[in-house]
């Protein structure tokens, strides 16, 4: 027997009044792991964060956090969680040394113990220069430090962040993803992120993908991929619709429709491609091949694009 | 980098697996995050220019204003010494005034801080949630007491450019203390009914709203603006407002010297107010219903919490 998983849920479901949220997910995330949960907005990612941060409470189903039951001993877990929210948290009229100061006030740290822990957490997270700035004048990366910071501040096992790139430019992101990584490593930390971005997925060590209130898949990013096993197609031309006819008629596949193109999932994919432009050389205006991505995983699972319901 | 890293790797206890079971957790404590939370709030407070100006110069306007005003028409309650006027009948109704507003300014920032986020990152806290209720109005009631206390302190000294009557008011030792034992007792009864009203709502013009119809009034029929009557309607009404016995209270204490001096001193028991105990008995209980409503609400956990 390993050790006992960080996060353990079954069966859960959560309803805001008639809308299903959540409707009986279960999976159980290892510790000292990055667990991403992926899904469009909608999907049910922020419904489950908010369960397992304690803010909600447990309708149907059961959760356990790092061994204690989520139902009837939030107060336990609330002590051993740190927890980031899409949505600043900071007051921006505090200058950042207050605003850990005070976080870590309400965990119940003080003295030389509580300035130890900000100093460090500063220098690590690069704020040593910002505590005396107010968190009003920050950038959209520092504040999202400051926000890790908050969150970690009372050395949490677990850390939950919800949509933690939202705001972020690339090399902000690559910076958070760098220091979650190393908090798995040199610290054990077990982390969970939500996330929409299939470039943030792939960084997880596990997966859950989320779609309407159901966990439609869980691995890591890896297997969901080769799970697929297959090349994709994809054909980009002036009508679609009459060459997916053709296209199944000829070669037996059906295609699907994403946008104006064509996508093909099959094996031995170049020779594909091959016979595609020999058959249909005036419809195909461009052809690419590759390997199945997240997003492929999603369409496979659920019939429908990522972004099907909320176009970009 | 790597020396940070390891220093932080050992200032940090490794975590055991997956299982919090066993991992000695400290109690947060009650009175950390309640101070914590009530320093938040005077920091937030005089960071804000404007709120410091408007809260201190609103109350001095509306005094000389209405004094000089309403002064003309005013008729003395029989328990007040002759010659009363009513800026002077007036003055502690302003101090009440201004630990209202600065309740109903401190509970507004519960509805900014759950807008702004920063009240969910409380709730996922280990924090008792009458810590939480404990912080604010702690915090509310601090600032409540430092602006009504430097309001009857300088009030009376406007005499001294004319704005204000030459007012013979002389205050014990003791009674300063029981002055401000009502200005906390009413700060904090205050900052939590402000609380209650403030934690369902998410807007501010909601707010608003219910201080118009409910927190106004409740001032103007507590005695502050004019005197109980004896009788009738309106006499009731201001018997079963809570904040009555809290602005009498405050009344008996400043005036009574006055009374003395006048030989009306048991003319304000024949007029039914209450006693000096009756009315520090009614604003305590005042101050434990509204505090235990406000814990009692904090402690549920619903959808509104989370944004």
């Amino acid at each position: 027997m390993g050790p006992a998983p960080a996060i353990e849920v079954r069966g859960l479901s959560h309803s805001y009044g008639e809308r299903r949220a959540l409707d009986g997910v279960e999976f159980s995330v290892e510790a000292g792991t990055i667990f991403g949960l992926l899904g469009p907005n909608g999907g049910g990612k922020t419904t489950l964060f908010r369960l397992l941060s304690t803010l909600l409470p447990i309708q149907a189903g059961q959760a356990r956090v790092l061994g204690l039951d989520l139902a009837r001993e939030s107060n336990e877990v609330r002590k051993h969680i740190g927890v980031t929210f899409q949505s600043p948290s900071i007051d921006p009229k505090l200058t950042v040394g207050e605003n850990l100061k005070y976080q870590g006030q309400i965990y119940g740290l003080f003295g030389a113990a509580l300035r130890q822990r900000i100093d460090l957490l500063a220098e690590k997270l690069g704020l040593k220069e910002r505590l005396g700035e107010r968190a009003e004048t920050l950038s959209g990366g520092l504040k999202r430090r400051v926000e890790i910071a908050k969150g970690l501040l009372h050395r949490p096992q677990l850390l939950l962040l919800d949509e933690p790139s939202t705001g972020l430019d690339p090399g902000a992101r690559h910076d958070l993803w760098r220091y979650l990584r190393g908090l798995r490593e040199e610290d054990g930390v077990t982390v969970l992120v939500t996330t929409h971005l299939m470039e943030e997925a792939e960084r997880c060590d596990t997966l859950g993908i989320l779609d309407h209130g159901r966990l439609i898949a869980l691995d890591t990013p890896l297997a969901l991929r080769t799970k697929l096993g297959d090349d994709y197609v994809t054909v980009q031309c002036d009508d679609p619709d009459e060459l997916s006819q053709r296209i199944h008629e000829r070669f037996g596949v059906t295609p699907q429709k994403i946008g104006g193109a064509l996508r093909i999932g099959k094996s031995r994919g170049h020779e594909f491609v091959r016979d595609l432009v020999e058959a249909f050389p005036v419809e195909v205006k461009t052809v690419s091949l590759g390997k199945p991505t997240l997003e492929d995983v999603f369409i496979e699972r659920t019939g429908h694009r990522f972004w099907d319901e909320e176009p970009q | 980098m790597t020396t940070t890293a390891a220093r932080l790797a050992e200032a940090r206890n490794p975590p055991s697996a997956g299982d919090a079971r066993g991992v000695a957790a400290p109690s947060v404590g009650f009175w950390l995050p309640a101070w914590s939370l009530a320093s938040r709030e005077l920091v937030r407070f005089f960071r804000q220019r404007t709120r410091v100006v408007g809260a201190l110069g609103q109350p001095f306007i509306f005094w000389v204003l209405f004094g000089a005003g309403l002064g003309g028409t005013f008729r003395a309650p029989a328990w007040a010494p002759p010659g009363m006027s009513y800026q002077e009948y007036f003055l502690p109704g302003v101090a009440v005034l201004i630990v209202l507003f600065t309740a109903i300014f401190s509970t507004i920032s519960i509805i900014e801080d759950r807008r702004e986020g920063f009240l969910q990152a409380v709730l996922v806290a280990p924090l008792p949630r009458a810590s939480l209720v404990m912080g604010k109005v702690m915090g509310g009631t601090a600032l409540a007491v430092i602006q009504a206390a430097l309001f009857l302190l300088l009030g009376p000294l406007l005499w001294l450019v004319g704005l204000s009557p030459h007012m013979s008011l002389s205050v014990s030792a003791v009674d300063v203390l029981g002055i401000l034992a009502f200005l906390v007792l009413q700060g904090f009864a205050l900052t939590a009914l402000g609380y209650v009203m403030a934690w369902p709502l998410d807007s501010t013009q909601g707010y608003h709203a219910l201080m118009s119809v409910l927190l106004m009034p409740m001032w103007l029929l507590s005695g502050a603006f004019f005197p109980v009557p004896e009788s009738g309607w309106l006499a009731w009404v201001m018997r079963v407002n809570p904040l009555t016995y809290g602005v009498v209270g405050l009344q008996r204490i400043l005036f009574a010297h006055a009374e003395q001096a006048a030989g009306t001193g048991s003319a304000s028991a024949q007029a039914g107010l209450p006693s000096i105990a009756t009315c520090l008995a009614v604003t305590a209980l005042f101050c434990v219903v509204a505090f235990a409503a406000a814990v009692w609400l904090t402690g549920r956990r619903s959808v509104r919490n989370a944004r």
